[in-house]
């Protein structure tokens, strides 16, 4: 069946992207029609990337194009297999979405940025990232995934004035070339094991790679895709990066762009490294653990709403590396039907973090859009002014905090499933980690739902706080489609995730040579079940329709069942105090002091307290609070890091004095020295 | 279908009956113990069936989740009763959802109730809020762990198969790594369901409240059906721990003498269990919020050793 016209649609998507990045660069004097073309040609692009998917993922069989380029090793070669196919999915779903937003917030950009370049380096970042999920040669990747970075980084500099743009710019730029340093000496270590730079002959030279090389390989690979995808230790640029781009950027790059790294991850680990030791998976697992752990708990610290949402993209990769990781020790123990259950559990985590994020980022840009400011102490009350965007963000934090019945909660359920399984089949000391694993999940999840509670209820409930939210408007309606649209995709996802799965049927055989989504599906297709036996089942549509089944009649009941069911307003008791003002409301900060100081081995606090005295010490004139939390990996790990490139770059002054007869000496020393190597030979 | 729909009504009427029943004897017990009197065992009915015959007030800052979550509250729990095995071993919605979906859809209730906490815009609200995410936050790995053993020695997260697990080797909860578990889950049942000395569901002190100072702002039907949540919760988890563990007199099947039968020995284990509730209530105090932790790490101590000694005997 090789008849779907997969690669004419796929190349169609990429000619709509191109189009969009010049036609919005060369009408940048016509701010409307860039608005435009930019959206209007990025929604064309999304459709055609999505069929493209759709018709990628039903044909079942890869789809394999080269053009070669006449340099050595270098190709245009592109692979349209499943993988591709599910991040190409998730990436037009997201790109819908953000790109029917943007027609109305771009508005507010006319006539004081330059919407040209805007639409250049979106479309750019678009076009890369598409070439990146589809690229099967390692050079035409690495220079995808170049040009991912660079957009990006022009993305994220777009308010360039804002010193803390800048800052976070040049942060984002150095961790993103050790990133792709990383990468270049890993793909130049297969390179050289195999001849070739095609990711098939990868797959193929696996078998006979040494396993130093393997280990090596893994080390390096590992290292570049989880500086990008913001592991911790490695995520300190994601939480400074991701809030100052425009918020429709911030969807994207929380939402996708972070996911190219577990994208590569699921690529080369399972692919192109042969089958990896069991050690690789253990790292890969704890490092998921600690990530989601410490990103959850740094999140709560947050009262900016968008930094917030940043550390929960470190917690969800947390998340779906555990859910890798397990897969990866489940493929060497020989358990390849765990390890496909792993492995969908990953993968199904990464398109749900992937819409929920976007979905939220989005809501807070709504919120920054009508407000202006990302402060959560200054918000509060918002749900009456913007009754819809409080509505799709409560979706987003509903799903994202893993609770039934949606797309969350069907992802985690399955990653416990496989750490569960993952006590009976290992032994060791592995097989310990996995329930503590699971344990720490569980912990995340909680802390998570903490942390939403707050963001929502501070941001959108109770009363106001500070001025800006009185004269808030609702988003304009462009806007309320893209939230709508990722609102209705988490609910499919979640009570349609029966589905949905079989889509991950063709990933996991080219992946792991094994098909396990019919065995996922028992009872008329309702229902979830690990495919062991005596695993458990869970079905989120019966639970939907059975909390629906529930909620109506008692709410019929209640309402009019009752005797007397009389509704009166009244004011909110205040202590006795003359009227409830903002002052009485819990703040975020006070919201998470709690975790504070049961944490506080990990945040070591620091606070400060200044009150100014009139007459009565009972009765102060004004306080002055000041409160902190230190950033352990900021001020331990980087700051000596930044010290010692600094002490020897200083030294490195020495040689270069800047005078060109040294220069001139230099190179003829090189010179020397190359010719009698080479001589020697 | 009809069978599954015939078994959801007859247990959710014996949830909605029971659960009240529970909250009455654990009260009255624990006024005989403090040689006082007590309302009497039918006193949560009567203020179930006076609470929704009133009017309500409903503050001027609350926007629609306030009024929502009554129903969520009400409706997660009912929901997850029904997947929870009470006097057969069968639930009626055991397919649809095991102890992982029992955990989270508690968890459900739980956000929605603090959302509403914050939602009126006083102080209390929020502080019943902030607390009661913080202490389930810590709770839950605890919690998870000893499930996880029950989990693994039942083979299964669903649990009517723990149930049949356990009826199949009933001296099973004799094992090291089921004491462990057990004791690490009832340390987790006290702090979940806000008895002394996590919380205590008897005061109205802002220093202390935890559960009651979400509600402050509830009165009339919203407080009742809050209320009957929060007992049918705590139901839910009382009868977690007495049938996974001591899987005594469980029917095996839907025939009415084995219902009876398991009817009787469940609310003789519910009441041996409400026992033990209200002697670690009588005989502690409740402890500063800050030594919580401690008492939760104890918790998941227990039930990291119960995973371990599951593999080492």
């Amino acid at each position: 069946m090789n008849s779907l016209p997969v690669g004419e649609t796929f190349a169609l998507g990429l000619l709509a992207y191109t189009v969009g990045a010049f036609a919005s660069l060369a009408s940048w004097r016509r701010p409307a029609l860039a608005r435009h073309l930019c959206c209007g040609s990025a929604v064309a692009g999304a459709v055609l990337e999505g069929c493209a998917a759709i018709l990628g993922l039903l044909q079942g069989t890869p789809v394999r194009w080269s053009i070669s380029s006449g340099v050595p090793l270098f190709a245009y070669s592109f692979s349209y297999d499943a993988l591709a196919g599910f991040l190409n999915l998730t990436l037009a779903i997201l790109v819908a979405a953000v790109a029917i937003y943007s027609f109305s917030y771009l508005k507010e950009f006319e006539g004081r940025r330059n919407i040209g370049i805007f639409g250049l380096l979106f479309h750019l970042l678009l076009l890369s990232l598409t070439i990146v999920f589809t690229s099967a040669n390692a050079f035409l990747f690495l220079i995808a995934w170049e040009v991912m970075a660079l957009a990006a980084y022009g993305l994220v500099t777009f308010y360039h004035e804002d010193p803390e743009a800048r800052r976070a710019g040049l942060l984002y730029i150095i961790m993103a070339h050790m990133d792709v340093g990383c990468l270049l000496l890993g793909f130049a270590l297969l390179t050289q094991a195999s001849g070739s730079a095609e990711f098939a002959s990868f797959h193929l030279a696996a078998a006979g790679l040494s396993s130093s090389h393997q280990a090596a390989a893994f080390v390096l690979f590992f290292l570049g895709f989880s500086i990008k995808a913001g592991v911790i230790p490695f995520h300190i640029w994601l939480p400074a990066a991701h809030p100052v781009a425009p918020s429709n950027i911030s969807s994207l790059l929380s939402g996708i762009v972070i996911k190219t790294g577990i994208y590569g991850m699921a690529r080369i680990f399972f692919d192109a490294l042969g089958v990896l030791p069991a050690w690789a998976g253990v790292t890969v697992l704890i490092l998921g653990v600690v990530s989601a752990v410490l990103g959850v708990l740094y999140a709560l610290m947050e009262h900016d709403l968008k930094r917030l949402l940043a550390y929960h993209s470190i917690e969800n990769i947390g998340i779906i590396l555990m859910g890798l990781g397990s897969a990866l020790i489940f493929r060497v123990t020989g358990h390849p039907q765990l390890a496909a259950v792993a492995l969908i559990a990953a993968m199904f985590h990464t398109i749900n973090h992937a819409i929920f994020k976007c979905l939220l980022f989005l809501g807070a840009g709504s919120v920054l859009h009508s407000t202006g400011t990302r402060n959560m102490e200054k918000l509060g009350g918002l749900i009456r002014p913007m009754p819809v965007t409080a509505f799709c963000f409560l979706i987003g934090a509903v799903a994202i905090s893993g609770l039934p019945p949606l797309n969350g909660f069907v992802s985690e359920w399955l990653t416990y499933q496989s750490l569960l399984a993952g006590f009976g089949a290992t032994g060791g000391l592995t097989r310990i980690l996995f329930p503590i694993a699971g344990s720490m999940l569980a912990l995340t999840g909680a802390l998570a739902a903490a942390c939403f509670v707050k963001a929502f209820a501070i941001t959108f409930l109770a009363l106001p706080r500070g001025a800006e939210s009185s004269r808030v408007h609702e988003a304009p309606r462009s806007m309320l489609v893209g939230m709508g649209w990722l609102t209705l995709a988490c609910a499919f996802l979640g009570l349609g995730a029966t589905w949905f799965l079989p889509v991950f049927d063709a990933m996991t055989e080219q992946l792991l040579g094994m098909r396990v989504g019919a065995s996922l599906i028992t009872s008329n297709g309702l229902v979830l079940s690990v495919g062991t036996p005596h695993g458990g089942t869970v079905s989120t549509a019966i639970i939907g329709i059975g909390l629906l089944i529930l909620l109506v009649p008692t709410a019929f009941l209640v309402s009019r069942g009752a005797r007397r069911f009389v509704r009166t307003r009244g004011p909110t008791w205040d202590c006795g105090l003359p009227g409830l003002s903002d002052d009485n409301e819990y703040t975020a900060t006070a919201f998470s002091k709690a975790l504070r100081m049961i944490f506080s081995a990990l945040y070591q606090p620091r606070r400060e307290i200044q009150a100014v005295f009139d007459v009565s010490p009972y009765y102060p004139k004004e306080i002055h609070f000041e409160s902190e939390i230190e950033p352990t990996f900021e001020k331990r790990l980087y700051a000596p890091l930044q010290d010692l490139i600094l002490w020897f770059s200083t030294r490195m002054r020495a040689v270069q004095a800047g005078s060109v007869h040294a220069y001139l000496a230099y190179i003829f020393i090189t010179l020397v020295v190359l010719l009698i190597l080479v001589s020697r030979q | 279908m009809i069978e599954v729909l015939v078994k959801s009504v007859i247990q959710l009427i014996l949830l909605l009956l029971v659960a009240p029943l529970v909250t009455g004897i654990i009260r009255t017990l624990k006024a005989r113990l403090q040689t006082r009197r007590g309302p009497g065992i039918g006193q949560p009915y009567r203020d179930l069936f006076k609470l929704l015959r009133k009017g309500m007030v409903i503050p001027n800052t609350a926007s629609w989740i306030f009024s929502a979550t009554p129903y969520i509250v009400f409706g997660t729990a009912a929901l997850v009763g029904l997947m929870i095995p009470m006097t057969a071993t069968d639930a009626p919605l055991s397919l649809f959802g095991g102890v992982l979906a029992v955990v989270y859809l508690l968890a459900l209730g739980r956000f929605f109730l603090a959302l509403g906490g914050l939602d009126t815009g006083s102080s209390f609200g929020g502080l019943g809020s902030s607390r009661e995410m913080t202490i389930s936050a810590i709770a839950e790995p605890a919690m998870m762990l000893a499930i996880f053993t029950v989990a693994l020695s039942a083979n299964s997260t669903n649990l009517s198969e723990m149930a049949r697990s356990a009826v199949s080797q009933s001296w099973r909860f004799l094992a090291p790594s089921q004491i462990l578990a057990f004791s690490g889950l009832f340390i987790v049942l006290i702090a979940e369901t806000g008895r002394i000395p996590v919380d205590n569901p008897a005061t109205h002190l802002e220093l202390t409240m935890i559960h009651e100072a979400m509600l402050l702002e509830y009165s009339g039907p919203y407080l009742a059906l809050i209320e009957w949540g929060a007992s049918i919760k705590q139901l839910v988890l009382m009868t977690l721990l007495v049938n996974t563990f001591f899987p005594f007199g469980l029917s095996s099947s839907w025939m009415v003498s084995g219902l009876s039968l398991g009817l009787v020995f469940y609310l003789l284990k519910l009441l041996l269990l409400a026992c033990c509730i209200v002697l670690v209530e009588t005989t502690n105090a409740k402890l500063r919020l800050f030594r919580v932790p401690e008492l939760l790490a104890v918790a998941f101590i227990l039930g990291a050793l119960a995973l371990i000694s599951t593999f080492l005997f």
